[in-house]
């Protein structure tokens, strides 16, 4: 099917928050959210550029068993760098701090976040803590693992430690500055008659994130200041050698870790949420379930770290109660699979870019989730612990889930960031590209857990060969699916077809102003008398005719 | 060539066939899931795609007997899993009493390993067939995980205090080990091999080795043991200033605060290292701490000479063991 529309050539608004002021002071300074959403969209692609990066070296090392490329130190730099720019500085602010920033106010119908110039702060914050990280990348590189497990990172390790845990220290300020930002923002600026329960699903899912920003970051603060202190000052926290219990590193780690990996997919949810409910032209399914369940995924999630420690020997009843407690953070990711899938019964789906993300995403996730069920099951962590498995596992997550999703909401928003369409053709090649190298690349990895092969190793026994072989052909096919996006959403920046206030159409109060929207986000403040994802009652999308009020119901509501 | 791919590892210990049993169980269920809502999307996707350009979909908000259907059916089905899971799990963290007892220490990047007799071996394990085996694991640097695949089972090796691992081979054979916890530069070359061998040619293994006498465990254990001054106090008639060590290993021994503590290598290893973490009833913390000043190897040899004093006649006072939980 082609585009939906063929629809008027719309041309762009003649004032908006892009052609508002120019020069690189305008940028620099602006307290636009819109503007700030720009600034993080160019740093975490940077950041996402240098991970791809190393990751691209990794898979061409691991071609042969004996590895192909770099010496080993050199790629237990690799892996270490790859995984921290990816976390600390791709992932967790890349939907929050792009999407959330850009979409927030223009969802609850504000003027700007409520904060604007700690807005602009945090986006400072994370750059000067991104270049002490990228600091240390350069200075004699990274070898802890992204993990930072001591002693091995307080004691052992010869690379430059210390500028990195400062880098993330600092950029973790950030974080808590973003959430804290959310959560007022959601609180005080909604537009008279946008309650909680008319909330667009993205907005819930962002201000859980934001709980977890801010309780769970102080918190790997604290635990990376305290390593750095025990490697500059010789403090014994966390080396035996000194007393210290290099167990308690990990709980303290990963008590902030575990939430982290809820605060990449969260947010990468509550996209899906927005993308199938627009593309299927009707109210998303349960739509109490999926908000009700992003808070429950915040806050049990803080209560399962320990299922990273099954076997450093922590005691049999913390395993068996952190195992349990595992279990039931995945019954509120099942419930939104669930409801997703529910969600396209009866609808009227297109075939349009986001959609295809979105149902990649949620094909995806379900491996990723069904697959952390295998590692929070005692018994089988025995073995695959520390494997491939879990390699496969969170990359499923992270890159199927998180990514996917971020993809999708970029292509979904673009039309109003932008105010220009991208060439749909090469969009849905890209994302189907995506699909299949993501499959190809992470697939065999699974396998490779079960067989055997533990986690990263420069180099491994013969019988490994082939299934690491079809993971680097998987991932340079991956590859091609990430530069196709980023060469054509340039290039639709100056070339794009205007895209109109909104092209899907979809029922969101983001919908209903300019695009790109002006300085100020809406002519007037608008009013919400309409329930979420309601189109049958919603002439002004052209879709219905308006209800005439003797109309004879025929239908059966 | 097919012996390239083998996608099921060996099943040699008696861990294997468990903890494969239940990856078949998950996986099963996780196949059924992943199906049902695959098939349920594609099949949506075309059957419900968009006929007109300004159709809508039907006004459809959600189910509550749906809600609960699908909250219910996964809780119940992931109870199983849990269970199952923390069955195996619990076998595997309860060695057996009577188990054949091998130190093993991981180093940057070596391991070894140390037979009951006092053969030692590096980036090597040899271990009778059928016969539980409990693997003592120590580490001199940083945390380490010692992986045999073919068993199916890990442990982590955490400097500063002592992990156990058991399993019970069950086929004869050469299996890969692997460290599985990433400690630095060579991480990928710190491995090696189990060997399983029938229990005579264990047997005759064991004893074929020329080191084996005169690096017997015991010996230097006894020599550090008064080296270090430890015979000073610990006398074993009971009449020093600490307790006598007698009959002490695997026995009860009674604390200053009134509990008791089972005296396993981990609590000998504490006492050396934190000797006051843990007064023995009626005793002076007078011990020095032994925190830096003794290799793993070394205490290693104290447990094994502390451990052959399980026999020696316990004294009527100044035992540290509680007499009626003699062994």
């Amino acid at each position: 099917m082609a585009t939906t529309t063929t629809a008027p050539a719309y041309t762009m608004p003649r004032d908006h928050y892009l052609n508002a002021s120019y020069g690189i002071r305008s940028w620099l300074l602006t307290t636009d959210h819109k503007r700030i959403a720009w600034l993080y969209l160019i740093a975490v692609t940077f950041f996402f550029s240098v991970g791809g990066i190393f990751a691209a070296l990794i898979r061409i090392h691991l071609l042969s068993p004996n590895g192909l490329l770099v010496s080993p130190e050199t790629y237990n730099k690799l892996f270490t760098m790859h995984g921290v720019a990816m976390v600390f500085f791709f992932l967790i602010p890349s939907i929050p701090a792009v999407l959330g920033n850009f979409l927030i106010p223009l969802m609850i119908g504000a003027k700007d976040v409520a904060f604007p110039k700690i807005n602009l702060l945090s986006w400072y914050v994370y750059i000067t803590g991104g270049c002490f990280v990228l600091y240390s990348f350069a200075s004699g590189g990274l070898d802890t693992g992204w993990t930072f497990y001591t002693p091995l990172s307080s004691v052992y390790s010869n690379s430059a430690v210390a500028p990195a845990v400062i880098g993330i220290f600092i950029n973790g300020f950030s974080s808590i500055l973003t959430g804290i930002n959310f959560v007022v923002t959601i609180h005080t600026m909604r537009a008279p008659g946008m309650t909680w329960f008319r909330l667009p699903l993205f907005v819930w899912a962002q201000y859980a994130t934001s709980i977890i920003f801010i309780l769970g970051t102080p918190v790997i603060a604290i635990t990376l200041l305290l390593a750095g202190l025990e490697r500059i000052f010789h403090l014994g926290f966390f080396n035996p050698a000194m007393g210290g219990d290099p167990i308690l590193f990990q709980h303290l780690f990963w008590f902030y870790s575990h939430p982290a990996v809820y605060i990449m997919i969260l947010p990468a949810m509550g996209v899906v949420s927005e993308i199938i409910p627009t593309f299927a032209r009707k109210p998303i399914f349960g739509y109490t379930f999926i908000a009700a369940s992003s808070i429950a995924i915040a806050v049990i999630g803080f209560f399962v770290w320990a299922h990273h420690l099954f076997l450093t020997g922590q005691s049999t009843y913390s395993a068996l109660a952190f195992s349990l407690l595992s279990y039931l953070v995945a019954i509120p990711s099942a419930v939104k699979v669930f409801n997703w899938t529910a969600t396209l019964y009866k609808g009227s789906i297109s075939y349009d870019t986001p959609m295809l993300y979105a149902l990649g995403f949620i094909g995806l996730f379900l491996i990723g989730g069904l697959t952390g069920l295998f590692l929070a099951c005692l018994g089988l962590d025995i073995h695959i612990h520390d494997t491939y498995f879990v390699i496969a596992h969170f990359h499923y997550i992270m890159v199927g889930g998180a990514i996917m999703g971020y993809l999708g909401g970029l292509h979904y928003w673009w039309p109003k960031i932008t105010g220009k369409l991208y060439p749909e053709f090469l969009a849905r090649v890209a994302a189907v590209t995506l699909f299949i190298g993501f499959n190809l690349t992470f697939g065999p990895q699974f396998l490779l857990g079960f067989m055997g092969m533990p986690r990263r190793y420069h180099n491994y026994p013969p019988e490994f060969q082939v299934l690491n072989v079809l993971s680097t052909a998987g991932a340079s096919i991956l590859a091609i699916g990430y530069l196709l996006p980023m060469i054509y959403f340039t290039w639709s920046v100056r070339y794009g077809k205007a895209a109109g206030p909104n092209p899907w159409p979809a029922t969101g109060l983001e919908w209903t102003t300019a695009s790109p929207p002006p300085t100020e986000n809406f002519e007037v403040t608008p009013v919400v008398d309409w329930e979420p994802y309601d189109y049958k009652n919603r002439p002004d999308l052209g879709l219905v005719a308006p209800v005439t009020p003797l109309a004879p119901a025929h239908g059966d509501d | 060539m097919q012996s390239q791919l083998p996608i099921y590892p060996d099943q040699a210990s008696n861990f294997a066939p468990q903890v494969d049993s239940l990856m078949t169980f998950m996986i099963l269920v996780s196949a059924f899931f992943t199906v049902v809502i695959t098939a349920a999307i594609i099949y949506f996707f075309f059957k419900y795609r968009r006929k007109s350009q300004n159709e809508i979909g039907a006004p459809i908000h959600g189910d509550m007997r749906l809600e609960v259907t699908w909250i219910v059916l996964p809780f119940l089905l992931s109870m199983v899993m849990f269970g199952w899971g923390a069955v195996v799990y619990v076998d595997f963290r309860q060695p057996p009493s009577d188990s054949l007892d091998i130190y093993v220490v991981g180093k940057q990047w070596m391991w070894k390993a140390q037979q009951p007799n006092g053969r030692k071996e590096i980036n090597e394990l040899h271990v009778p067939v059928g016969r539980d085996i409990k693997l003592i694991l120590a580490s001199e640097d940083v945390i380490h995980d010692f992986y045999v695949p073919a068993f199916r089972v890990k442990m982590d090796v955490v400097p500063g205090h002592y992990n156990t691992l058991w399993f019970r081979p069950t086929k004869p054979g050469r299996y890969h080990f692997f460290c599985s916890q990433y400690c630095g530069t060579n991480h990928a070359v710190m491995g090696g091999w189990v060997t399983v061998m029938e229990p005579s040619d264990y047997a005759s293994w064991l004893s074929s080795s020329a080191e084996a006498a005169d690096a017997d465990p015991i010996l230097a254990g006894e020599k550090l043991f008064s080296e270090k001054s430890c015979s000073t106090c610990h006398v074993g008639d009971g009449s020093g200033r600490a307790p006598s060590l007698n009959g002490v290993y695997g026995g009860k021994v009674r604390l200053a605060d009134g509990s008791t503590v089972t005296a396993d290598d981990s609590y000998i290893r504490e006492s050396l290292m934190l000797p006051n973490a843990k007064i023995v009833a009626g005793f002076q913390p007078l011990m020095p701490s032994y925190q830096g000043q003794l290799t793993e190897d070394q205490i290693l040899s104290l447990i094994t000479y502390i451990k052959s004093l399980q026999s020696q006649p316990v004294p009527v006072t100044g035992a540290g063991v509680v007499p009626a939980g003699k062994r």
